[in-house]
């Protein structure tokens, strides 16, 4: 059976380029990067020049460039890195659970967070954060984009509200990073994480910005790996596959490839749209979209309960998520949506289309075709309205 | 779809779902494994004792979830978890507290196979092109064309029989789930288990009530009420001999079932059993053995399988409880939706609460909630 893969936004697959260029690092380029002799030396250069090309990436020295083992961590050390009893810190509630986990642990240990809940329409507005401010909020993380719904958050105006108050920002920029131009100089950030397996690379690698004379506290220590900022011999296939990607995700949004993506997501969301009793989640009331990333449709379903059209569609070979997975893999409404003002029966009734930049107009027509079919199956299956329960 | 039929199989993680789902999918037909996520084992941790980390190895415990997930990845087959929490916690989880506080005691397997499991396993299985399930119930299912009836019976392994908990399943269910353990006895079971290369071909046997791991009612109810910013009702009252003198007091109707002996608080020369729980009066009836012995059962909410409706007077053996042997007596229509049962000889304890289901030889004639 044809399988259309639309969950780019849960993992890519690495690029054939991406898998070729890691590919002396298993066996030939083995060395330890902090090895004296010259295997380790050989491992250390790959290493300077997969940091170059990060530092060309996110418009920064090589220097502020840490390798990582990705999303959490980054997350995980700009929260657990800056953040001490008696601080306050501000986030929103539409963040990945790496960034609210770590919020809730803190708590524990005294420090105070604010959840900015966004706009109907996904957006987080900045006054909002400007007014949650107090003397002693130390940090301020917000992602560059939202994974369920891909808006694009307006981080340049929270950046200066936090250069105001003497605050540190971080972005979690996991699903931003490769969609849209990206430049931490203009973002106005301290701090900002990224992940190799979202943007066509191995999973498992990731590299945080880190502006030079942050007070970032290392979350591992150890050797002194990464100039003392993170500490584990580095993963070198995987640091050298992250920057490979990250040059063809460069490449990708000066060649076309993402505003192809773009039309493609369009054409499909126009689709799926036609279909009654539909919405998109991430629009403003009159159904014009927000920013948005190129690659993420956001879709409600009325009548029809979500899990069981991911159910369906998987087996008739389109893969797309709803909600979050809970621990045993059923699925939770998403707390984004809900965030944004869904009750519970329109955020289980949603879907998210996310397309890989590979994507082709016979991909979305497909799916254009089995969508449609399976919902309409799947309503006159269960006239009485799916999920009205709690 | 289309040549080969889809079965959704039921897994929970057992040896005997697991079976099912490896004996099927050696038979060509498209299987697809489901797994209903029916209660958060660590949603009341910390709450009046219950434990931190939910007790290992039970049904619907994450454990049980990875076990089912890995025999699925093992054969190969799709596997889905469906959420049906919240349906679970209105059809189950709240008739069984509101059961337990009217001072009867209930059974909630058989409530969630009769409101919940068969219909949205069945339901899922719709959704996905499946016109059938498989469950590793032991039970046998067959159509009898000359009384156009799905015929419920006892499996080949009596040991094993679940038919107790299956007497609520409605024509339509029967015709649409496959049994396939119901002609084999547990060490064949377990022998396909190994042959088919299933880890688990050894785990053991769950007994408990899946959303209550350690077994214990009145820890769950004051935690889960704990849980809903409720007390547990104040219940206390009377204990009364049943010529209806008062022999002492008690804390609370729901700490006590038909036929409980431990834990009564008063001192006898003789065994005290609980006979009777009058919700209304909170009074607390406790006797001797021999008065526990009734011969005479009332159902209400029927289910009938191998007959339309009673129409008489019908001969029928009963089980009044999973674990009891099932003996003779005569039922009988009592008003819309209610039998009345007469025993050949008093049986012992009859619980309001639990299901009565009756039996013709091996087949089930139907069932009914005791009251």
């Amino acid at each position: 059976m044809r399988r259309v893969y639309m969950d780019a936004n849960a993992t890519t697959p690495l690029l054939p380029e991406v898998v070729e260029v890691m590919r002396p690092y298993w066996m030939e380029h083995f060395g330890n990067a902090s090895s004296i002799h010259l295997d380790g030396q050989q491992a250390h250069a790959a290493l300077n020049r997969a940091r170059e090309t990060m530092a060309e990436f996110f418009n920064c020295h090589a220097a502020e460039v840490v390798f990582n083992s990705g999303g959490t961590e980054g997350d995980n050390t700009a929260l657990f890195g800056l953040l001490r009893p008696g601080d306050h810190f501000i986030t929103t509630a539409i963040e990945h659970s790496a960034v609210l986990q770590a919020a809730e642990q803190l708590a524990v240990r005294g420090v105070e967070t604010t959840y900015i809940a966004p706009q109907p329409t996904g957006l987080i507005d900045p006054e909002d954060i400007r007014r949650a401010l107090r003397p002693q909020t130390r940090l301020i993380s917000v992602m560059l984009a939202n994974n369920e719904t891909g808006v694009v958050q307006p981080v340049e105006e929270i950046a200066e509200i936090a250069h105001a108050a003497g605050a540190f920002f971080h972005i979690d920029a996991v699903q931003g990073a490769g969609k849209i131009p990206f430049d931490v100089r203009r973002f106005g950030c301290h701090l900002c994480s990224i992940s190799a397996h979202k943007v066509y690379g191995p999973k498992g690698v990731g590299a945080m910005f880190v502006r030079r004379g942050t007070p970032l506290e290392p979350l591992l220590v150890g050797g002194s790996h990464e100039r003392r900022r993170r500490a584990g011999t580095e993963n070198v296939p995987g640091i050298v596959g992250l920057a490979k990607a990250i040059e063809l995700a460069m490449q990708s949004l000066e060649d076309g490839t993402i505003d192809r993506l773009a039309l493609l997501r369009d054409q499909l969301e126009a689709g799926l749209l036609q279909i009654p009793g539909t919405g998109l989640n991430g629009s403003r009331e009159d159904g014009s979209a927000v920013p948005r990333v190129a690659n993420t449709a956001n879709i409600y379903f009325d009548q029809l309960e979500g899990e069981a059209l991911v159910i369906a569609l998987d087996l008739k070979g389109v893969a797309v998520s709803g909600g979050s997975a809970c621990h045993s893999g059923a699925t939770e409404p998403s707390h984004v949506l809900m965030a944004m003002g869904l009750n519970k029966t329109r955020a289980r009734a949603s879907l998210r289309f996310s397309l890989l930049k590979t994507a082709t107009e016979a991909d979305v027509d497909y799916v254009l075709k089995v969508v449609p079919e399976a919902v309409e199956h799947l309503r006159a299956l269960f006239p009485e309205v799916a999920g009205t329960l709690g | 779809m289309t040549k080969p039929e889809t079965i959704a199989v039921a897994m929970s993680g057992g040896v005997d779902s697991s079976t099912v789902a490896a004996m099927l999918a050696q038979t060509g037909d498209a299987v697809v494994g489901l797994t209903l996520q029916l209660w958060d084992q660590t949603r009341l941790a910390g709450k009046h004792g219950i434990h931190d980390a939910p007790k290992a190895g039970r049904c619907c415990s994450l454990d049980d979830v990875y076990d089912a997930r890995r025999v699925a990845e093992h054969l190969g087959i799709p596997y889905y978890v469906v959420n049906q929490q919240a349906r679970f916690e209105r059809d189950v989880v709240q008739p069984f507290v509101a059961e337990y506080l009217a001072g009867r005691t209930p059974i909630p397997c058989s409530l969630c196979n009769n409101h919940l499991k068969f219909d949205q396993l069945l339901q899922t299985a719709r959704s996905i092109g499946a016109s059938r399930i498989a469950t590793g119930h032991y039970a046998i299912n067959d159509y009898d064309p000359v009384r156009a009836r799905w015929i419920l019976k006892r499996p080949a392994d009596r040991a094993k029989d679940q038919t107790y908990f299956l007497f609520g399943l409605t024509q339509d269910q029967l015709a649409r789930t496959l049994f396939p353990l119901g002609h084999m006895t547990k060490p064949e079971v377990r022998e396909v288990a190994r042959q088919s290369g299933l880890a688990l071909a050894e785990k053991p046997d769950s007994q408990e009530i899946c959303f209550i791991p350690g077994g214990d009612y009145k820890q769950f109810l004051t935690a889960y009420l704990e849980e809903q910013g409720r007390q547990v009702p104040e219940t206390a009252g009377e204990l009364i001999a049943s010529d209806g003198h008062v022999l002492g007091h008690h804390d609370g109707i729901s700490n006590f079932t038909v036929g409980q002996r431990k834990g009564l608080g008063v001192s006898s020369p003789t065994p005290l059993y609980v006979l009777q729980i009058d919700p209304a009066s909170h009074r607390v009836t406790v006797g001797a053995d021999e008065e526990l012995a009734t011969r005479t059962l009332r159902a209400r909410r029927l289910n009938w399988i191998s007959i339309p409706e009673l129409t008489g007077a019908m001969r029928v053996q009963i089980k009044i409880r999973h674990r009891h042997e099932p003996a003779w007596a005569t039922l009988e229509a009592a008003g819309a939706d209610e039998v009345v049962a007469t025993f050949d000889e008093p049986q012992r304890a009859v619980t309001p609460g639990q299901s009565a289901v009756f039996y013709d030889g091996d087949e089930v004639v139907g069932g009914g909630w005791i009251f």
